[in-house]
């Protein structure tokens, strides 16, 4: 397998071409030829390396320098709580860290740190180029993070490389490239020799629109909230994708319909994929949901419903999940369980929610559980049930019924008001905002199964 | 045109011996404002003064923000506009957003 320094070369990417964020930037030909660890690159050789970057780009940079290099290159997402580390170091058995800014906290980890500087330095020789194990970590899990191994192969599996001698598209992606959704976005810009504008959490919306239409973006990735939260900014300036893609959650009519009357020239492009599953399939008719004839059909990439909830058969799946108490990946015939529950009508499915409760608020995963958990710690509480309630802004928000203890207690609407922001001044405390309930009703009673568990067939 | 898919109990908004049509915009704009005023408190941000003019984008909230207002608007009225936004296109100002209220209140009864 090619190195994806090595394929970014040999799409000889034009000299003027950058990987850009709102400071800074880099040549995507400084990114092939120099390096930014210089001779000490070497000890990695066959190591596990742990990618923990402040900013987008050094982790671009990271990965360019690792892949090919490290036996196992483990890539964080930027919202990874530092309490975790010493666990992702355990499960991932860790050799070396490499970092864009030094941090005490980190070399306090007991391994070697390596810092990147800007790429300038020749890159070292290296004596065998080996096949990195990629580690991503999935989304939505609660307590420890959990991981899951992928091949470069397998991660680019989806990209097709261009046959044209036209010009090359410039990307730009409202994900950080370090979780799953900008990961691709970033593997497609540098295995095609092309451009990229990162995004900046901090930077406000029509600044950010106005550097993407500066910097010539043609092809622009986000989740259906992304591209919902661009609609009711009102005009885009003159950012003006012709290649628009919604993935990470699921695109309703009205923002597909929003996208196109924005973006009447534009083709839009509604995608599935998942950190476990890779990308499965893209959609271009312009209608939600996905044909049903993909069901079934033959090929590389094989879907089926099993008890409703998709299953994937593909190169572009993860290998396994990564850890000592790791489940299974795959079914006994190869096959990925997604747990997104599908409905089929009038030769269309359409995604019914997922099987395990997971609520997803705009591309964020929420568990029922954890916030359950937060709830019924609340003194006048009995019992909560969270459940996802389907949103047009973005997608679901949490919901939750709760059971009182003394359900006489609360008998004015006063009363009622106080209670519901008093329980809400608890889970806004203890969780992110995307996890905290956007609506609480109280009732008389939850239901329980036979097995004395929270019956959630409701849910 | 299609009829707007009406979600959770029947709006409510009207009362018996309300003040006919126009009043009763207002009335949906009173509920619209509270909910923007309460969500900002709830979610710590600061909220612009609204008015009709103001781009939602400008309002000091964030797309959470809007989620919560279009839940916690459909189950004070009834309706969720947003499930069948017709020609009407997503909203851009605090005006636009009213008024896809007001629309899908009148469609709704």
């Amino acid at each position: 397998m090619t190195s994806l320094r090595a394929r970014l070369a040999w799409a000889t990417p034009d000299p003027a071409s950058r990987v850009e964020a709102p400071e800074e930037s880099l040549t995507l030909c400084e990114l092939a030829n120099a390096s930014g660890l210089g001779p000490s690159a070497a000890i990695l050789a066959g190591r596990n390396v742990l990618v923990r970057t402040e900013r987008q780009i050094g982790a671009a940079q990271a990965l360019l320098e690792l892949d090919g290099l490290a036996g196992r290159l483990v890539l964080c997402p930027p919202d990874l709580a530092a309490e975790h580390l010493p666990h992702v170091l355990g499960v991932a058995e860790i050799d070396a860290i490499v970092t864009d800014v030094a941090a005490p906290s980190l070399e306090a980890l007991g391994v070697p740190v390596l810092v990147l500087a800007a790429p300038g330095a020749p890159i070292p020789e290296m004596a065998t180029e080996c096949d990195s194990e990629w580690l991503l970590f999935t989304s939505g899990t609660t307590g420890l993070p959990k991981l899951v191994a992928h091949s470069l192969a397998a991660l680019t599996g989806a990209i097709t490389p261009a046959l044209s001698v036209g010009a090359r598209p410039v990307w730009a992606s409202f994900y950080d490239i370090r979780r799953y959704g900008g990961l691709q976005v970033l593997l497609r810009a540098l295995t095609g020799g092309c451009a990229l504008a990162l995004c900046d959490p901090e930077e406000p919306l029509p600044d950010h629109l106005r550097r993407l239409a500066r910097f010539g973006v043609t092809h622009m990735t986000g989740t259906p909230s992304h591209w919902r939260r661009l609609l009711m900014s009102g005009r885009p300036d003159a950012f003006r994708p012709s290649y628009v893609r919604l993935s990470g959650e699921i695109a309703d009519q009205p923002v597909l319909d929003g996208l196109r009357s924005l973006f009447p020239h534009a083709q839009i492009v509604h995608a599935y994929a998942s950190t476990e599953a890779g990308v499965v399939f893209e959609v271009d008719d312009g209608r939600e949901g996905f044909p049903a004839d993909f069901l079934g059909r033959s090929g590389p990439i094989e879907m089926k419903l099993d008890d409703g909830s998709l299953r994937v058969r593909s190169p572009r799946t993860s290998t396994r999940y990564v850890g000592p108490d790791a489940g299974p990946l795959f079914d006994p015939e190869g096959f990925v369980d997604t747990g997104d529950i599908i409905e089929v009508r009038d030769g269309r499915c359409r995604f019914a929610g997922r099987r395990n409760g997971v609520i997803n608020v705009g591309g964020l995963k929420v568990h029922p559980e954890e916030v359950e958990a937060v709830i019924n710690r609340h003194p006048a509480v009995r019992l909560s049930m969270v459940r996802a309630r389907a949103n047009p802004i973005t997608g679901a928000v949490v919901t939750a019924d709760v059971a009182l203890v003394d359900p006489g207690a609360v008998t004015t609407a006063e009363g009622v008001c106080d209670l519901r922001a008093s329980i809400l001044a608890m889970c806004r405390s203890a969780l992110p905002p995307h996890k905290a309930p956007a609506t609480i009703r109280f009732v008389p009673e939850l239901t329980m199964t036979a097995g004395g568990k929270l019956d959630r067939s409701h849910a | 045109m299609q009829q707007p898919i009406i979600k959770g109990r029947p709006w409510t908004g009207r009362k018996e011996g309300a003040a006919p049509e126009v009043a009763e915009g207002s009335e949906i704009r009173r509920q619209v404002s509270a909910c923007f005023r309460t969500t900002a408190a709830g979610q710590d941000r600061v909220l612009q003064p609204l008015s009709d003019e103001l781009l939602l984008l400008d309002s000091g909230l964030d797309s959470l923000c809007f989620a919560i207002i279009v839940a916690e608007l459909e189950d004070q009225l009834g309706v969720d506009p947003f499930s069948d936004l017709d020609d009407a296109g997503f909203p851009v100002t605090f005006g636009e957003f009213v008024g896809l209220y007001e629309a899908a209140a009148q469609r709704g009864r």
